[in-house]
């Protein structure tokens, strides 16, 4: 272990080793929120889906628009972390490790949404058994095992040596299961040349499959819609336009794990302005991209107004309204302004902009599953306003909010095993300036 | 064989249209042996006697319980009875939204009122053109996007054109649903106390007993066509909107007429719904040209929620019904 390692450890291991009073009531308030889910879960499971918002027009709601999402925001990590690792970015090493833990945990909890709109859990394991090569879901189901594995070892590939520092550090205090936990999980790394070098080609490898896993994941979770007939859904343009959103979303989440964690352990001094206006530029060269992707493809269905694409329109510009116009004029604007222009671009405003773009990801996917289910070629005739129109139950929101806590409790027992920061100094810098400003 | 209490007028027709071998095979099941044989099998009687007609037009007296159905399999439900391609036609100019094909199909398929396999809607094309009743059924499509997105195989096609369900292997993930542009499969959002009513093995042939969490949808009744016998949407009609038959044979029946299906579809432009899409489907319509009837008559005797169902659509806005 080299001295400059040390000296981090040393600075990290007040948090590895202990968890104050504020840290156990922001973890009790996680796992309230998980047991408020459970219970939700257990009531969709005793009653039946009737307890959702969800009916025979509108077939999905919510929890794939979650299951979108939490897929979407597990490409900052393997997007952003695997470009950045292969561009050898030199800013990168504070931010590198929290976006791998995004991706790896965003990227657990994504498919368990799907599960939530699965009517018969007892029979999932047909989809092996029976499971049909005609069938996207069964391209998902083979695309996002292999996505899981994929992102599993490229980040033990990226923790090994840290997990081998601390394995070294023996003046942290920790209990003797931990530290025989650490001893095994580095594989008795122990940084020869030969090591260094294995290691770091089996990086690069990882690092390159992980972006075109990625690519190919996202795609195949767009075709799911675009390969039916549903006005809307059935669009060329769904799967690089669901690339852009997720790896935008991604980056959005990103730059809000970075304050958050930069207040609460204090990395002032390692996560710095800089890194948030570089995380920021890529959120705007990503928002960029984004605001294309949507006006080409309402621009068309528009101009040509096909019907049911009119229908469709009218109904976004009518009922959803705000939605639309805080998804994909606010959405797409803010960054632009907030990053493009010098005088705003403050850690707090970058942050904030962030949150906007993550409320405005979310309700763009909204806006793409749930008004085309609600604009059926044969018009929905019911007189049950709850089966025409779709609004989501306790259940569903209690479950979505749980999605989120267990999100924040799994990135917080992460941060507690191993630095949220790279301490190793080991990887090769090619280019010593940034490369982005 | 046919149950007396179907109007006499009725009985001519239909024998020549099970003459003509809609089922030259099932009749052969469907006779008295047959039944008896399955009533032994399936336990017990209920003591209840029913006057029935056998293919061959003699009356018998039979035990209630023998009325049921006989069901296939699973795996023979999945072959589709052979040398059979089915149709269905529906006159359009003759409907006049009295539901009794909605309500006779979910009596026998054992639905809650809240599942319809057979829907009418009250459509018009554009603001000039006439508003018209749609009765709408599966259309058992020949290229049909719901079996190809199934992840499991659930869902799947017959040789005989049947789009069937099974039950026991739908994982309930809804994905058919948005595949149908035709917003035709219904799902069971909970155990409905209907399902309980049919204490026959479950079959994708009868669609029933449904099942909590899973897909279902019209299914052509192949049970009942094994016996000789039209679906229930055809047999309840009042009017004889919908007529049924087979491709291969020429011939479709409402029960009363019979036509040459050829023939019918073209001296009448019949015409598939949504061609565009290119789901080719096994239903055809006849376009709503000399009405028997004012669409207006199609809001009389409707209950409040069924009727409150179209009062969103240009056609009740305009007439402030």
């Amino acid at each position: 272990m080299e001295n400059n390692e040390k000296q981090l450890l040393k600075e990290f291991a007040p948090q590895i080793e202990r968890t104050g009073v504020q840290g156990y009531i922001w973890i009790l308030f996680l796992l309230s929120v998980i047991g408020l889910g459970v219970f939700a879960f257990i009531q969709q499971v005793t009653k039946g889906h009737v307890v959702t918002g969800m009916r025979d027009n509108v077939v999905w709601g919510i929890y794939i628009v979650n299951f979108i999402f939490f897929m979407g925001v597990s490409y900052a990590g393997a997007l952003i972390s695997g470009t950045l690792h292969l561009f050898r970015t030199a800013w990168r090493k504070p931010v590198i490790r929290m976006a791998e833990f995004i991706t790896i945990i965003s990227l657990l909890i994504g498919p368990c949404y799907i599960l939530l709109c699965i009517g018969r859990l007892d029979k999932l394991h047909y989809l092996i058994l029976h499971g049909r090569i005609q069938s996207p879901i069964t391209w998902d189901v083979i695309a996002i095992s292999t996505d899981i594995f994929g992102c599993l070892i490229f980040l033990y590939l990226a923790v090994l040596r840290d997990l081998a520092n601390m394995r070294d550090f023996e003046e942290l205090q920790l209990p003797k299961w931990r530290k025989k936990l650490y001893r095994v999980l580095a594989l008795g790394y122990t940084g020869t040349e030969d090591q260094k070098k294995r290691l770091d080609r089996a990086t690069n490898i990882m690092a390159t499959m992980v972006i075109a896993i990625a690519i190919i994941v996202y795609s195949v979770l767009a075709w799911i819609f675009s390969v039916t007939l549903q006005p809307g859904w059935h669009s060329t343009i769904f799967g690089p336009y669901f690339v852009i959103a997720a790896v935008y979303s991604g980056s959005a989440v990103l730059i809000v794990a970075m304050w958050f964690f930069r207040k609460v352990y204090h990395l002032e001094q390692y996560i710095t302005k800089k890194h948030f206006i570089s995380v920021g530029v890529i959120m705007l060269v990503l928002a960029a991209f984004f605001g294309y992707f949507t006006f080409s493809d309402y621009l068309t269905k528009w101009y040509g107004s096909e019907k049911n694409d009119e229908l469709l329109i009218q109904l976004l510009f009518k009922e959803f309204y705000w939605p639309f116009i805080i998804s994909n004029y606010v959405g797409v604007l803010l960054p632009l302004l907030v990053v493009g222009i010098a005088k705003l671009r403050t850690i707090t405003n970058i942050t904030l902009t962030a949150v906007v773009v993550i409320i405005a990801l979310w309700l763009n996917r909204y806006l793409i599953v749930i008004p085309t289910l609600q604009s059926p070629y044969l018009p929905i005739q019911d007189s049950r306003p709850e089966w025409s129109i779709y609004s989501s139950t306790w259940v569903e929101w209690s479950l979505t909010a749980a999605g989120v806590a267990l999100f924040c409790l799994l990135f917080t027992i992460a941060s507690k095993f191993i630095p949220i920061v790279t301490v190793s100094g080991n990887v090769q810098e090619t280019k010593p300036e940034d490369v982005l400003i | 064989m046919i149950v007396e209490e179907e109007q006499t007028n009725k009985k001519n027709s239909r024998r020549q249209f099970l003459k003509k071998g809609l089922l030259a095979g099932a009749a052969v099941a469907a006779s008295g042996g047959m039944l008896k044989a399955y009533s032994e099998k399936t336990g017990g009687e209920s003591g209840e006697k029913v006057k029935v007609m056998t293919t061959n037009g003699e009356v018998m007296e039979v035990d209630k319980a023998m009325l049921k159905l006989p069901r296939v399999s699973i795996e023979e439900a999945h072959l589709g009875i052979p040398g059979k391609k089915f149709v269905m036609v529906i006159d359009l100019g003759k409907c006049k939204n009295a539901r009794k094909c909605v309500e006779g199909c979910q009596k026998a398929h054992h639905l809650p009122k809240s599942q319809e396999f057979m829907k009418v809607y009250l459509l018009q094309d554009s603001e000039k053109t006439s508003p018209y009743w749609f009765p709408k059924p599966c259309f058992h499509c020949d290229n049909p996007l719901c079996v190809s997105v199934c992840p499991v195989g659930a869902t799947f096609k017959r040789t005989d054109g049947i789009v069937l369900i099974d039950n026991n292997r739908c994982i309930g993930c809804k994905f058919c649903m948005t595949g149908c542009p035709y917003s035709t499969r219904v799902f069971a959002w909970k155990h409905y106390p209907e399902f309980d009513e049919d204490k026959q093995p479950y079959s994708p042939e009868a669609s029933s007993p449904g099942k909590e969490g899973t897909v279902s949808k019209c299914d052509f009744c192949p049970d009942l066509i094994r016996v000789g016998k039209v679906p229930y949407c055809v047999s309840s009609c009042p009017m004889g909107v919908i007529y049924f038959g087979d491709v291969d044979e020429d011939t479709v029946t409402n029960g009363t007429e019979t036509f040459q299906f050829s023939e019918l579809i073209r001296d009448r432009a019949g015409y598939r719904y949504l061609e565009v899409l290119g789901t080719r489907p096994c239903v055809y319509y006849l376009p709503p040209v000399d009405r028997q009837f004012p669409v207006d008559r199609g809001f009389n005797d409707l209950d409040e929620s069924v009727k409150n169902r179209y009062l969103n659509t240009p056609y009740a806005q305009k007439h402030k019904l």
